[in-house]
């Protein structure tokens, strides 16, 4: 019964890191290349932290974990993100 | 700008002296996972501990089960706040599994099925102190806790307790697993709440 | 290189900023389900779809955040949420069974810009395909297309347990019409009289019930990780194209 959310549900951590909404906005995974929206990846939130892995192949595209007063993200899956203006 | 919402308190906290600082006790055993759920036959499941020579130690199930697997009554400390007390555990102490070993490095990676990593001082698997475990409260562990096998280090922080385990690698220096690298401490103590970098 | 000013692409959204709400009513929304209705102060009003991640602090200090669809878009100053009951939850339990008019929250949002949808933008039909309680943002956007003026076709296609688990059944009954068709889905229990027999939603009636994938309708589906899985694939199958397929899953206790 583990189960998996999707990026709809970052908005909120990543909105204290970016200054638009980027879950809308499409992202490259950096292990098989697959370009999607971020609110398209699939997310576990039942864990230490927010894990977002790729729809395609199953890699981490991104962390975040809430370390109280600080948070910690990682987008090191992921290869390129294209940012709006 | 936090403040109390009326009424509400959340999973129960009482205060105890066996539960390190900000943990919560519960009787259920929540399920936490980073990713999918790897489904693992004990046919085909294996565990290796490879040290610097390359020569890999390797044990099947049967093999595994045959070294003698002893009970094991003990607390777990999850990262997320919650702590289990009394639980009745079943798996093999890794003394056993290190016997025939001989590494000069002081740490180890431990790999899972599913990709999932996470490191530790070869000490604190030693000296019955870390288990591979098979069993939980009475039965096989369920692939959602890690089932058909998982590390078993219950003076750390559980996510040391690698689920699916398939393997430990010897390390010259003290490398980072997964959520070590994503902002969890890198050794992990629950009483010294030692949770994030 | 030619130094032009980037055209602005979009209107601009509110950030999303840390609110308190007050509990105006609360009132039972199905067997399992409230709806609360939040007096917001600060709140900048959402685009129809969107969430807010919803913060409770115990007397200790322990806090528990989950997110929630918002089932309205307007008025700014005003929050209705519709929340179901998770059996051993931590927090929906407590929105459900405990909260009383007066009760104060903290809410974060308005959050998300990939589930929404706004009024003149397309002139393309919309699909919404909702399972149980995910019907909640495709209600607001259904509500936000009922208040204004926008011509696109609407179309919802609901599956629910039994008639007494729809979610806003009088406001959906009160929005179908020409602009908005509603078709229901019963995978328990069907009302008295109903054509159809109960039963889990399947590819054939996605296929017979919803707007053709020819006329390139913008689709939204929201439901529990298996429904909107389930449904995803299928639209592909029926030659929808994955950029038209909007998804939200939800869960979390």
């Amino acid at each position: 019964m583990t189960h998996h959310l999707d990026g709809n549900v970052l908005a909120g951590a990543l909105s204290e890191v970016f200054t638009t909404d980027v879950t809308a906005a499409r992202a490259r995974c950096g292990g098989c290349g697959r370009m999607s929206p971020i609110a398209e990846a699939m997310v576990y939130t039942d864990a230490p932290g927010l894990v977002a892995r790729c729809a395609g192949c199953d890699q981490v595209l991104a962390t975040v974990v809430d370390a109280g007063d600080r948070l910690i993200l990682s987008l090191a899956g992921l290869s390129a993100i294209e940012l709006r203006r | 700008m936090s403040f109390a919402t009326r009424g509400f308190s959340g999973r129960r906290r009482a205060p105890d002296d066996r539960l390190p600082p900000g943990q919560t006790l519960v009787q259920d055993w929540p399920v936490l996972s980073a990713g999918p759920t790897p489904h693992v036959d004990t046919a085909d499941w294996e565990f290796t501990i490879r040290d610097e020579t390359g020569d890999d130690h390797r044990w099947t199930w049967d093999e595994l089960l045959a070294l003698g697997a002893e009970d094991v009554t003990l607390d777990i400390h999850c990262v997320t706040h919650w702590s289990k007390l009394d639980m009745p555990w079943r798996g093999v102490s890794l003394d056993k599994l290190f016997e025939n070993v001989e590494s000069e490095h002081e740490f180890v990676m431990a790999h899972s099925y599913g990709g999932y990593t996470t490191n530790l001082p070869l000490e604190d698997l030693l000296d019955g102190k870390a288990w591979i475990a098979t069993e939980a409260e009475g039965e096989p562990l369920d692939p959602e806790h890690g089932g058909p096998a998982r590390l078993l280090v219950p003076h750390l922080y559980f996510w040391k307790s690698a689920k699916w385990i398939r393997g430990l690698t010897m390390m010259p220096s003290n490398d980072p697993g997964f959520w070590e690298q994503y902002g969890y401490h890198i050794y992990g103590d629950p009483w010294k709440e030692e949770r994030y970098w | 290189m030619s130094a032009q000013p980037v055209a602005p692409l979009r209107r601009s959204r509110p950030r999303p900023a840390w609110h308190v709400a007050s509990v105006v009513e609360t009132r039972p929304e199905t067997p399992t389900a409230a709806r609360l209705i939040l007096d917001v102060p600060t709140w900048p009003g959402s685009d129809a779809g969107s969430h807010v991640d919803l913060r409770l602090t115990a007397p200790d200090g322990y806090q528990a955040s989950r997110s929630y669809s918002i089932a309205s878009s307007t008025p700014a100053g005003r929050v209705v949420l519709a929340i179901d009951e998770l059996p051993d939850g931590e927090v929906s339990p407590f929105l459900v069974r405990e909260l009383r008019p007066g009760d104060k929250l903290e809410l974060h949002g308005p959050l998300g810009a990939f589930f929404v949808w706004r009024p003149g933008e397309s002139r393309r039909p919309v699909q919404l395909i909702g399972g149980g309680s995910g019907v909640v943002p495709l209600y607001a956007m259904a509500a936000a297309h009922g208040a204004g003026d926008d011509p696109s076709p609407f179309r919802l296609l609901y599956s629910v347990r039994t008639p007494a688990d729809v979610f806003f059944a009088d406001e959906l009954a009160a929005l179908a019409g020409q602009a908005f068709g509603l078709d229901l889905v019963y995978t328990r229990e069907a009302p008295d009289g109903w054509p159809d027999a109960a039963g889990r939603l399947t590819r054939e009636t996605l296929a017979a019930r919803t707007i053709p994938a020819e006329q390139r309708p913008s689709v939204y589906v929201c439901g529990s990780t298996g429904f909107v899985e389930a449904v995803a694939s299928w639209l592909q199958d029926l030659g929808h194209s994955a950029t038209d397929i909007h998804t939200e899953r939800y869960g979390g206790l």
